[in-house]
């Protein structure tokens, strides 16, 4: 064990939200429960990447007193990828929203067993 | 001339003749026996069918109460609490073994976010390093961030859209049950006071956050965020017949595609240019300045353009099936 | 730098912007931008590979002024421009064929928008074959895969809607999965594109630092990948997805976008983690034994299903098991394997879902066993082409199923490890393939009794589906036939490939 869990805290608690945030969007038959899982795991994700970045003692990256020595600043690079990621975030759970109302307003259930068997059903007939 | 067998219906051939058929299911016990057709004649339409095709009548009937799904549905929980654990205990074990948190000499604090930091403002010209990041030297990801908004805003409309014009009486029935104008306050006078007094201070605050991207945190995806939230607030307060004044879905249409259209020549041009290693022609100006860091300024006004008008989109769709 | 280098980027570009030029024209205009953008672009890749074949290497592009680490980069090389001219043909194929019924079922106002989804696949499948850079890879595979439930939607009817969202799920799980080995990968080599990711790779490995993170991020990665292309636990998307989603989109569905996120898990293989060190970590062994199970489960669920749609995209699984399994053997001589069968498949099943189509029009729109009796007869054309792209799944000579056969075949017999396994399983999965899909010829050239009294219409389809049902039967024996160059090309590419 090089490091111990509690000095990598911020990336153990992302870790133990992906987990719960994975096995709802898994596990559950609730549709907007799923959603709220998807959300959770993906927001525990853009955590474990922010914490990427910090680095002790150093300021944000914006170039303030014309200091520009690479030892002043925290790394740039995950903050990037993190406002990439939240807006792939965004469009997803807006998608998967609009297929839940349509769902919902078809089957009158938000039950994805329920969902799946009257479509058979209706199917069959 | 073929061999008279009593038991022919038994034999393995004709099973497996009537399985190349279609007619016998493998899971089935049993065969079905096919109605003669003198009996098929005298039976009505209904009863026709059911002797015609038999196996697809089957019902299967699934109830949900009764012991065994009590028992299985809390084996599925402890199923589901085992699974979640173990997929955690997994990721943790890796923790324990990554670098330490805060750390100066991690691997990912390396020459790349060493060039970013100390020759970020000369070469892109953007005093925020994360906007200069996005926006110059990982151009592409952000393009096809872009893109994953624009195409969400597309499957959003298919799903919720609601054309009349189409003609048929559901979709008029969809878009009367959508229109829940019915339920907007009239003149609801503490929202209209309030919206009067914020919605200018946001939308001022939205546009600072995008024409200040390259100077200060913000940028074209959260200063769009503030606008569309401007732009909803205003919906509610004052109700679809005033809003529809100055934006329609003609204007929604045409400011996303002259955005990203502007956007992707932009880029094409930069990224052609830097190919090529041709001088890309575009004025850094002073750093430090609003009108500075060539292409970046524009991006960030067309990239928060398209985000204001998409989550105004949304808002839209999801309440009233369209603008 | 020759203008043929700026090819792959100008191909993305075109795509991406008609896609967005297509959200104001109306649907007509729509699809000819589109069907004209997807030439171009097959005909730009084409070129691109030619141009590798000459010079024998693969190239970068840069995107932007800054080289790499710092700025983003794709790379082009013979087997990134064979993948995309033949991606590009039969996305071709499939939306010529496929067009009288798209007009059909979709909405008149909504017809843009399904063209929007076909150009935007496009982009993405091409950004996937060409990018070197991990992050720009999710992005384009989150692209895909909205593309992709665009797809399965657009019909608007109630199975298709479940069959969005039960897709929807499984792939944000893969994503999910995808974009947490990338983070871990960053923690630990710092690197977001992949040859300078390759190099603090290696020398993570000869330091035998991080022994436990890569192992997790080899698996991780694996796993993603492997939920969003359907290999054997992960499958239970795949029948209603391909099953009741629009011909085109069933066709396109099956045939590329499974495709490219098995190309990039074998890009991430060579060029990031390395091929010694994925063969060493014994992940491979757990994919072999995955698609070995996904070859004989996936023809078992083929056998038992009634509604020959179903059936097709269980085969699918099938054959996707045998990809894996080509992955799985670990040699480069599987490797090759594996890639061709991808090209087979490719054209193999969206000739069967066109065909397929067209005999269903000819029997009232059912697609059980019953009614299809005596389809051959009054289609001809699908009927002959269902039976081409029968024979080649089955694996008969002159046809390309029989070459990716022979070729896991032969590669099979390298690994003394493996052999056994692959080669007793290959000729049970034939049989198998052999029992459902001519169950279903037979059932085709059987004659109709007429006293069922069945409304049976004789007629031919539309000239667009027997345009792109002929040419598919042309592309499929062009590679069942001339083989042997375009292994040669396969087994090059991979060789410059990392």
């Amino acid at each position: 064990m090089d490091t111990p869990l509690f000095v990598n805290m911020e990336e153990t608690v992302s870790i133990i939200l992906f987990g719960i945030g994975f096995t709802m969007l898994m596990l559950h038959r609730n549709l907007i429960k799923k959603i709220l899982g998807m959300n959770i795991m993906d927001t525990a994700v853009y955590l474990f990447l922010a914490v990427k970045g910090y680095i002790n003692g150093r300021m944000v990256p914006i170039v303030t007193n014309q200091i520009q020595d690479a030892s002043a600043y925290i790394n740039p690079v995950p903050s990037g990828l993190v406002l990439t990621g939240i807006v792939v975030s965004v469009s997803t759970t807006a998608l998967m929203l609009a297929l839940t109302i349509r769902l919902y307003e078809r089957y009158g259930s938000l039950d994805l067993d329920e969902i799946l068997m009257r479509a058979k059903e209706e199917e069959r007939t | 001339m073929s061999r008279q067998r009593d038991d022919y219906e038994k034999s393995w051939w004709y099973r497996f003749r009537k399985w190349v058929d279609g007619e016998m299911d493998l899971l089935d016990e049993g065969m079905e026996i096919r109605v003669p057709d003198e009996m098929l004649a005298a039976m009505d339409g209904e009863g026709q069918d059911a002797a015609r095709h038999p196996a697809e009548n089957k019902e299967h009937t699934f109830s949900y109460d009764g012991r065994g799904i009590r028992y299985f549905r809390r084996f599925y929980q402890v199923m589901s609490v085992l699974l979640c654990l173990s997929i955690i205990f997994v990721l943790l074990w890796t923790v324990a073994y990554l670098p330490a948190f805060g750390n100066a000499g991690n691997p990912d604090n390396n020459e790349v976010s060493a060039r970013y930091i100390e020759r970020g403002l000369q070469e892109t010209g953007a005093v925020n390093i994360v906007t200069g990041m996005i926006l110059d030297y990982r151009a592409f990801d952000t393009f096809g961030e872009s893109c994953v908004l624009f195409i969400a805003s597309c499957c959003v409309l298919v799903l919720l859209r609601i054309d009349a014009a189409d003609g048929n009486e559901q979709a008029r029935k969809r878009l009367e049950e959508a229109n829940d104008r019915l339920f907007e306050p009239k003149n609801d006078v503490i929202l209209q006071k309030c919206a009067c007094v914020l919605v200018p201070l946001i939308l001022v605050f939205g546009i600072y956050i995008v024409l200040n991207g390259h100077l200060s945190p913000g940028g074209g995806f959260s200063g769009g965020a503030v606008l569309g939230s401007g732009l909803i607030l205003y919906l509610n307060a004052f109700g679809f017949g005033k809003t529809e004044r100055f934006f329609t879905e003609k204007v929604y249409r045409r400011l996303t595609l002259s955005a990203l259209t502007f956007y992707c020549l932009a880029k094409s041009y930069s990224f052609f240019t830097g190919a090529n290693h041709m001088e890309s022609g575009i004025p850094l100006g002073m750093p430090g300045r609003i009108l500075s860091s060539g292409l970046i300024l524009p991006l960030n006004i067309c990239v928060g353009l398209v985000v204001a008008c998409t989550m105004y989109a949304f808002y839209a769709l999801f309440r009233k099936g369209g603008m | 730098m020759s203008m043929v280098q700026n090819f792959p980027f100008f191909s993305i570009i075109l795509a991406m912007f008609s896609g967005i030029a297509s959200s104001v024209l109306d649907g007509k205009r729509a699809k000819h931008l589109s069907l004209c953008v997807i030439a171009v672009t097959t005909g730009m890749s084409a070129a691109v590979l030619r141009f590798c074949m000459k010079t024998g290497e693969s190239y970068t592009y840069m995107m932007g002024h800054f080289p790499a680490p710092w700025g983003n980069e794709i790379r082009a090389g013979a087997l990134e421009g064979l993948t995309a001219t033949l991606f590009g043909l039969v996305m071709f194929f499939s939306v010529v064929g496929g067009m009288e019924h798209t007009a059909a079922d979709v909405e008149g106002s909504k017809q843009n928008l399904f063209y929007i989804m076909i150009d935007l696949m496009l982009s993405s499948l091409l950004a996937l074959i060409y990018t070197n850079d991990l992050f720009t890879a999710y992005v384009f595979v989150e692209i895909n895969t909205i593309a992709g439930c665009g797809l399965i939607m657009i019909r608007q009817k109630g199975r298709s809607l479940s069959a969005a969202i039960r897709y929807m799920i499984m792939s944000q799980l893969g994503s999910g999965l995808f974009l947490i080995g990338l983070s871990l990968l960053y923690d630990v080599t710092g690197h977001l594109l992949m040859t300078p990711a390759k190099e603090a790779v290696a020398v993570i490995e000869a330091a035998g630092l991080y022994a436990v993170p890569m192992l997790v991020i080899m698996a991780v990665v694996s796993v993603g990948l492997a939920i969003k292309s359907g290999l054997y636990p992960f499958h239970y998307w795949i029948p209603d997805t391909y099953g009741y989603a629009t011909p085109t989109a069933s066709a396109i569905l099956s045939g590329l976008v499974s495709k490219g996120y098995i190309f990039l898990l074998i890009k991430i293989f060579y060029r990031v983690l390395g091929r010694e060190n994925v063969i060493a970590s014994e992940i491979v062994n757990v994919l072999f034994v995955f698609g070995l199970a996904g070859m004989l489960m996936g023809s078992v669920h083929a056998i038992l299903e009634k509604d020959t749609r179903r059936m097709i995209a269980y085969s699918s699984v099938a054959q996707i098991g045998y990809i894996y399994t080509g992955i799985g053997l670990g040699t480069q001589a599987g490797m090759v394997a594996a890639v061709f069968h991808m090209f087979t498949h490719s054209a193999t099943k969206a000739l069967l879902f066109i065909s397929a189509v067209g005999l269903y029009e000819v029997s009232g729109d059912r697609k059980d066993f019953r009614s299809l009796r005596g389809a051959g007869y009054r289609n001809p054309l699908a009927g002959i082409g269902f039976t081409v792209g029968s024979l080649s799944m089955v694996g008969f000579p002159m046809l390309s199923g029989f070459i990716s056969k022979l070729l896991f075949a032969t590669s099979a017999l390298q690994s003394p490890h493996k052999m056994l396994p692959t080669v007793i399983a290959l000729a049970i999965s034939t049989i198998l393939n052999a029992v459902y899909f001519l169950r279903l010829v037979i059932t085709l050239y059987s004659i109709p009794e007429t006293s069922r009294g069945q409304a049976a219409s004789p007629g031919k389809s539309n000239w667009k589906l027997q345009l792109s049902v002929v040419c598919f039967i042309l592309l499929n024996l062009t590679l069942g036939l001339y083989s042997q160059p375009i292994v040669e090309w396969i087994g090059s590419g991979l060789a410059m490939f990392d």
